[in-house]
């Protein structure tokens, strides 16, 4: 049976046909991608923003005896619900501190409560309408504003949402980076240096690596169980702590620098090892001076990826105990802390709108930090690559 | 390469004294570790900071475990790295009790702070409606008796179950099995209905439908309260300082006679109430100076009377008489014995 040409044509048409439409549709899965992304990025924006702004209103502050007994005192009766109870509740402290204060009344600029500053940026708020008037007379003569806040960044996490911030999170993240290095950073090299450089090539070394490689991808949920047997529970770290958090992350992190570290060491060429042998030096020596140094690029982009992964994992972290109300920042490795991914997580079931917010607030920050990790990576690669 | 060999060699020193330290701090405790209940979660972190910000202890660690995870970890023994305090949305059990002396703990005061009410609302757009639970058990569990058999939950109108009542679609938005709003849901209203109905075995009956008339709504209380205002017709279970936040959009149906309203869920009258509770260890009471001072300050009128803070974001107040009792009960650590909790 012989084809026509008009046979041929029509196929190859057809063939044409649908090679155009595979181009569009797989063009249209990258425009949906792209869609969801801006739309997310767009609603965090959206939502996130009037949480970097905070309302302050002016009042009289009285320090009387009385209002170091009753700090309501301290306020006129008309602004008294308007003014954060974060800020009257440490007018005792004050005073006790600084004597000078008692007797004395000042005009004082001080964080509003945050019914104040959802209506003040124009949403839902839950103030009477006699509050809103005495709010939109403040306005008037300047008394009340929004200003930038600075809470978000310098505060723990607090019950008032007005009060709540960012601040021991951050630490308590910083913290927990420290401890997953300092354990998966030397124990992910060395591991990748035997592997790759001594260990022979046999059975035994092939079941690691297959092992390595299935632990890089079991859910990191599972990590948290076995960080709460080992470390807490063996080896006696304390619950919450940046200690048993870090660690716990740190095993979650060792297969993914095992295998970049792996790939960057076999990536230089054997033309080095065997110049090194080639004048007599040991294993170790062609390792530590050559192999590792010129691997290093490789092996600090896979650490920095690692790293940014354990700073956004919450899963493991739940159950070491990490999720819980830890407003304070940890001064030590053994104390309670809390992290960044953690706290937005913390937000997210508050029933208050203002925390809605400070979700999204987190959510921008922590997204920013990634995005300069990830930027760090790259760059790194970029400017030390070495191409063979 | 040699600064690489000695930086490990140095971040292992500095892991190694942060672990001997970690064993030194064993022995007393600055900082008071609470858990349990995520109902009682927002009322103890507030007093927790309250603590925090005004007096020279750093602020307490509350982590929300549910009531039975705090048990566990409570009752785990009297080592310092056991938590100090563990709150909860219902009394003790028996078996905890039981464990908590197996483990050596054995000293534990009881403190009740106030009510938690579970509201069974709807859109205010309707008429006020009167249901009772049993009307609410049968609207709700997986089987019905029906001609002295259990058969597969038949109603589909409110009105079938009882012609008095309304001709609406049976739709009930709710939270999931893992709140412990669902599990006191359970317990006081399908549970107390089927428990004294032979039908069902004598033993409490709590299976949900599944066939979409009850609609799992996740842990967010307020998606349950959005939802109520665009699907008019349905109901929703959820607690009660929601209902009182939304007032203005969704009503409370009212309970064997009872209206959802603060004094009728205090003194019980309404019959979807807890009262929200917390256990001391008072073998830490020397180790964790911190917690007289915690213990002292949730007490306070300051916080659970009837104008005290806590009021403020949800919690149902005792009535005076009752509180001034468990004030001094508290204060005197009164020990906890197995008769308390039959």
């Amino acid at each position: 049976m012989s084809q026509s040409l008009d046979d041929i044509s029509r196929q190859l048409k057809k063939r044409h046909r649908k090679s155009a439409r595979m181009k569009w549709l797989s063009f249209g899965a990258l425009l949906l991608a792209g869609v969801f992304l801006v739309l997310f990025l767009a609603d965090m924006l959206i939502k996130g923003l009037p949480a970097f702004q905070q309302a302050y209103i002016q009042v009289e502050v009285n320090y009387s005896e009385r209002a170091s007994e009753l700090p309501l005192a301290a306020v006129e009766a008309d602004v008294r619900e308007l003014v954060s109870r974060g800020y009257l509740r440490l007018i005792p402290n004050r005073m006790e501190a600084n004597p000078d204060l008692l007797g004395t009344q000042r005009m004082e600029w001080v964080l509003a409560d945050d019914e104040v500053d959802q209506y003040l940026q124009g949403a839902d708020s839950s103030l009477s309408a006699k509050h809103k008037a005495v709010v939109d007379r403040l306005t008037e003569a300047g008394r009340a504003e929004l200003q930038f806040n600075t809470g978000f960044f310098t505060n723990g996490d607090s019950k008032l949402p007005e009060m709540a911030g960012l601040a021991s999170a951050a630490v308590g993240s910083v913290m927990l980076l420290i401890v997953t290095l300092a354990f998966a950073f030397p124990v992910g090299v060395m591991t990748a240096v035997y592997l790759e450089e001594f260990a022979p090539d046999n059975r035994f070394t092939r079941f690691i690596d297959v092992n390595i490689n299935n632990l890089a991808a079991i859910p990191s949920i599972l990590f948290g169980l076995l960080g709460l047997a080992i470390f807490i529970n063996f080896f006696g770290a304390p619950r919450s702590s940046a200690l048993a958090g870090g660690l716990t992350l740190g095993l979650m992190t060792l297969p993914i620098i095992i295998i970049t570290a792996r790939a960057a060491l076999s990536s230089v060429p054997d033309s080095i090892r065997h110049a090194a042998f080639g004048v007599g030096a040991t294993r170790w020596q062609t390792v530590r001076d050559h192999v590792l140094p010129l691997s290093m690029p490789g092996i600090l982009t896979g650490s920095i990826i690692g790293m940014a992964q354990a700073l956004g994992e919450t899963a493991p972290l739940i159950i070491i105990g990490m999720i819980a109300f830890i407003p304070d920042a940890p001064t030590s490795f053994t104390q309670a802390a809390t992290v960044l991914p953690a706290q937005i997580y913390t937000w997210a079931s508050m029933p208050e709108s203002a925390y809605v917010e400070r979700t999204a607030a987190g959510i921008i920050v922590l997204l920013s930090v990634l995005i300069t990790l990830n930027a760090t990576a790259v760059y790194l690669r970029k400017k030390f690559e070495h191409r063979w | 390469m040699k600064r690489f060999a000695i930086s490990s060699i140095g971040l292992a020193a500095v892991m190694a004294a942060t672990m001997g330290t970690a064993y030194a701090d064993n022995h007393t405790r600055e900082q008071l570790r609470i858990v349990g209940s995520s109902t009682v979660f927002p009322f103890s972190s507030y007093v927790a900071e309250e603590l925090g910000t005004t007096t020279e202890w750093p602020t307490p660690v509350v982590e929300s475990t549910g009531s039975g995870g705090g048990m566990k970890l409570f009752c785990e023994g009297n080592g310092m790295d056991t938590p100090d305090i563990t709150n909860a949305s219902r009394r003790m059990k028996v078996s905890e009790f039981k464990r908590c002396q197996e483990n050596g703990v054995t000293d534990i005061t009881e403190a009740m702070v106030g009510y938690d009410g579970i509201a069974f609302a709807q859109s205010t757009t309707n008429d006020p409606i009167a249901l009772t639970r049993e009307q609410i058990a049968m609207a709700l569990l997986e089987k019905v008796p029906q001609d002295g058999e259990l058969v597969e939950n038949p109603y589909t109108k409110w009105s079938e179950i009882d012609s008095s009542l309304p001709n609406r679609e049976i739709r009930v938005y709710g939270p999931p099995t893992t709140s412990g709003t669902r599990d006191a849901f359970e317990e006081l209203v399908l549970e107390a209905v089927t428990e004294d109905m032979d039908i069902y075995g004598g033993e409490g009956y709590t299976n949900i439908r599944k066939d979409g008339a009850y609609i799992d709504a996740g842990e967010n209380d307020n998606l349950i309260v959005q939802k109520l205002e665009n699907d008019t017709e349905a109901f929703g279970i959820f607690g009660y300082s929601f209902l009182e936040e939304n007032a203005d959009k969704i009503s409370g149906a009212s309970i064997d006679g009872v209206k959802p309203k603060p004094e009728a869920i205090g003194s019980g009258e309404y019959p979807v109430s807890r009262s929200l509770w917390f256990y001391i260890k008072n073998s830490h009471a020397e180790e964790v100076p911190a917690m007289a001072d915690y213990v002292k300050l949730f007490m306070s009128d300051k916080m659970i009377s009837d104008l005290g803070y806590l009021k403020g974001i949800g919690l149902i107040p005792m009535p005076e008489e009752l509180l001034n009792e468990w004030q001094e009960k508290v204060a005197d650590r009164v020990e906890l014995k197995l008769s308390d909790l039959k």
